[in-house]
């Protein structure tokens, strides 16, 4: 299906009540396309991100992935099943990592492969595996996240939503509880994945990092995408005053946190 | 304070300890089943469920006990439910706790952080598969405490069947008290009684949630 786009957001409008949080949003994302979506906060960057899997659903609009429509409007039970299927595609990974503390690193990778994919305990161990040394954390299939760094956390965080194999990884703001020393190892995992040609969309607050490693930069405020382009544009050359605005706050920000 | 007296009805006393006792587990159980139902109804997506959940929890805890206990009991017959004072003490009591325990339960899932939900949902999991894999083994252990609160009303509720003439700790010091007109030493035996169950309950709950939180 090469005429199809990868991901397809057409038309999204949210409101809670009277308050309208994205306004007639319109994007493509090629496979492999690495997206930073920034923007001040309540922007509705993040509203936008957990529209994609349907953690947040659009009042209006359509979200595609694959020719297959994300948030199709089915009776309970079919959406239900629908959304749980889709959502195997697109993996999420949380500011706040949202590990399951009752389980082990390795129950935490292995849970959903089990269920949904019927996978064995040998052969989702052995995903287990895979995964945390991809990330870097063989020694701790063990471990209780409790014992774990917000760092380690982390890279455990997107090695779970790795096992499932999905076609898209979400990243929702996912170095912003970190204690500053223990960015780097996780901007190091989402490297590598950019590198393996992962498809991703980051919502962030790191500029450095959209810039290094994102193909398209999204400048979104109060609802709607101000302007995008590549990262040497947005950041260099912006378009608008309020992506301009935007970023010397953020800079001045920076530069009084250093 | 008449200690021989005590010395020569103590064993008449420990039976009907023993009696409080399976009061104590029975009403607990059922108490544990009617609280999973009514939590489960109470944070069903049906309206109706929901409903029922929170009628169940108003009624039970709106009203005396001891008047849902003698409907049953007195007025049961009038409507064709014959039971017996001990079968009447355990569906009314563990009906009515399990009001209590329905909140309980209800207020544990609901402590559990959305993020899990978020995360497993987004995983793939389906609501239910969450809830039984995720939400609830958190929960599990966020209520054994405030169940243990539940089990000790309880507990000191089963005094009240001694009114529908349940021959249990309550009802023996008083028979006893008919007979020997000391009730200050009949009713400090069963109290003392009462403290004993109390005490052990409360430290087999205490281990419990000790235990669960090793992890």
């Amino acid at each position: 299906m090469p005429d199809v786009p990868f991901i397809e957001i057409r038309h999204a409008a949210k409101s809670f009540g009277a308050l309208e949080v994205l306004k007639d949003i319109n994007l493509t994302v090629d496979r492999g396309q690495i997206v930073a979506i920034i923007g001040p906060s309540g922007s509705g960057k993040s509203t936008l991100l957990r529209a994609i899997n349907e953690l947040d659903p659009l009042t209006s609009g359509e979200v595609w992935l694959e020719g297959v429509q994300i948030n199709k409007k089915l009776p309970h039970r079919q959406y239900e099943k629908h959304v749980n299927q889709v959502r195997q595609d697109i993996g999420m990974v949380f500011q706040h990592f949202n590990l399951f503390p009752h389980l082990t690193v390795r129950g935490n990778i292995t849970l959903a492969p089990k269920m949904l994919k019927g996978l064995t305990t040998e052969e989702a161990d052995r995903l287990a595996e895979e995964q945390l040394a991809k990330v870097g954390l063989s020694e701790k299939i063990d471990e209780f996240p409790s014992r774990l760094s917000g760092g380690q956390k982390q890279r455990v965080a997107i090695a779970r939503a790795l096992a499932m194999k999905p076609k898209v990884m979400l990243f929702d703001e996912a170095t912003s509880a970190l204690d500053p020393e223990l960015v780097e190892e996780v901007n190091l995992v989402m490297k590598q994945l950019a590198e393996e040609h992962m498809t991703m969309i980051i919502v962030t607050h790191e500029m450095d990092f959209a810039a290094s490693v994102c193909d398209r930069v999204l400048f979104m405020d109060q609802g709607v995408v101000v302007e995008e382009g590549p990262p040497g544009v947005i950041f260099q050359t912006p378009a608008h005053e309020r992506t301009r605005n935007f970023l010397r706050k953020h800079l001045a920000r920076a530069a009084g946190q250093a | 304070m008449d200690i021989d007296l005590i010395l020569r009805v103590y064993p008449f006393f420990l039976e009907a300890a023993l009696v409080t006792i399976q009061l104590s587990v029975l009403t607990t159980i059922l108490g544990l089943i009617c609280g999973a139902l009514g939590a489960a109804a109470r944070l069903s997506r049906s309206a109706v469920l929901r409903a029922i959940g929170a009628t169940y929890v108003s009624l039970f805890r709106g009203t005396p006990a001891l008047i849902q206990l003698f409907i049953l009991y007195f007025g049961g017959p009038q409507i064709g439910i014959q039971l017996d004072a001990f079968e009447a003490g355990v569906i009314g009591l563990g009906v009515n706790i399990g009001a209590y325990m329905t909140e309980t339960m209800r207020g544990a899932i609901l402590s559990v952080d959305k993020g899990q939900t978020e995360a497993a949902r987004t995983l793939g999991l389906s609501r239910w598969e969450t809830m039984r894999k995720v939400v609830l083994p958190q929960a599990m252990r966020l209520m054994i405490r405030p169940l243990g609160v539940n089990i000790n009303a309880l507990i000191k509720g089963t005094a009240l069947v001694a009114a529908i003439s349940v021959v249990e700790l309550t009802y023996t010091a008083q028979r006893y008290i008919g007979s020997t007109y000391k009730p200050f030493e009949m009713f400090l035996l069963s109290g003392a009684l009462y403290m004993l169950i109390i005490y052990i309950t409360g430290r087999a709950i205490a281990w419990l949630d000790r235990r669960a939180r090793i992890t």
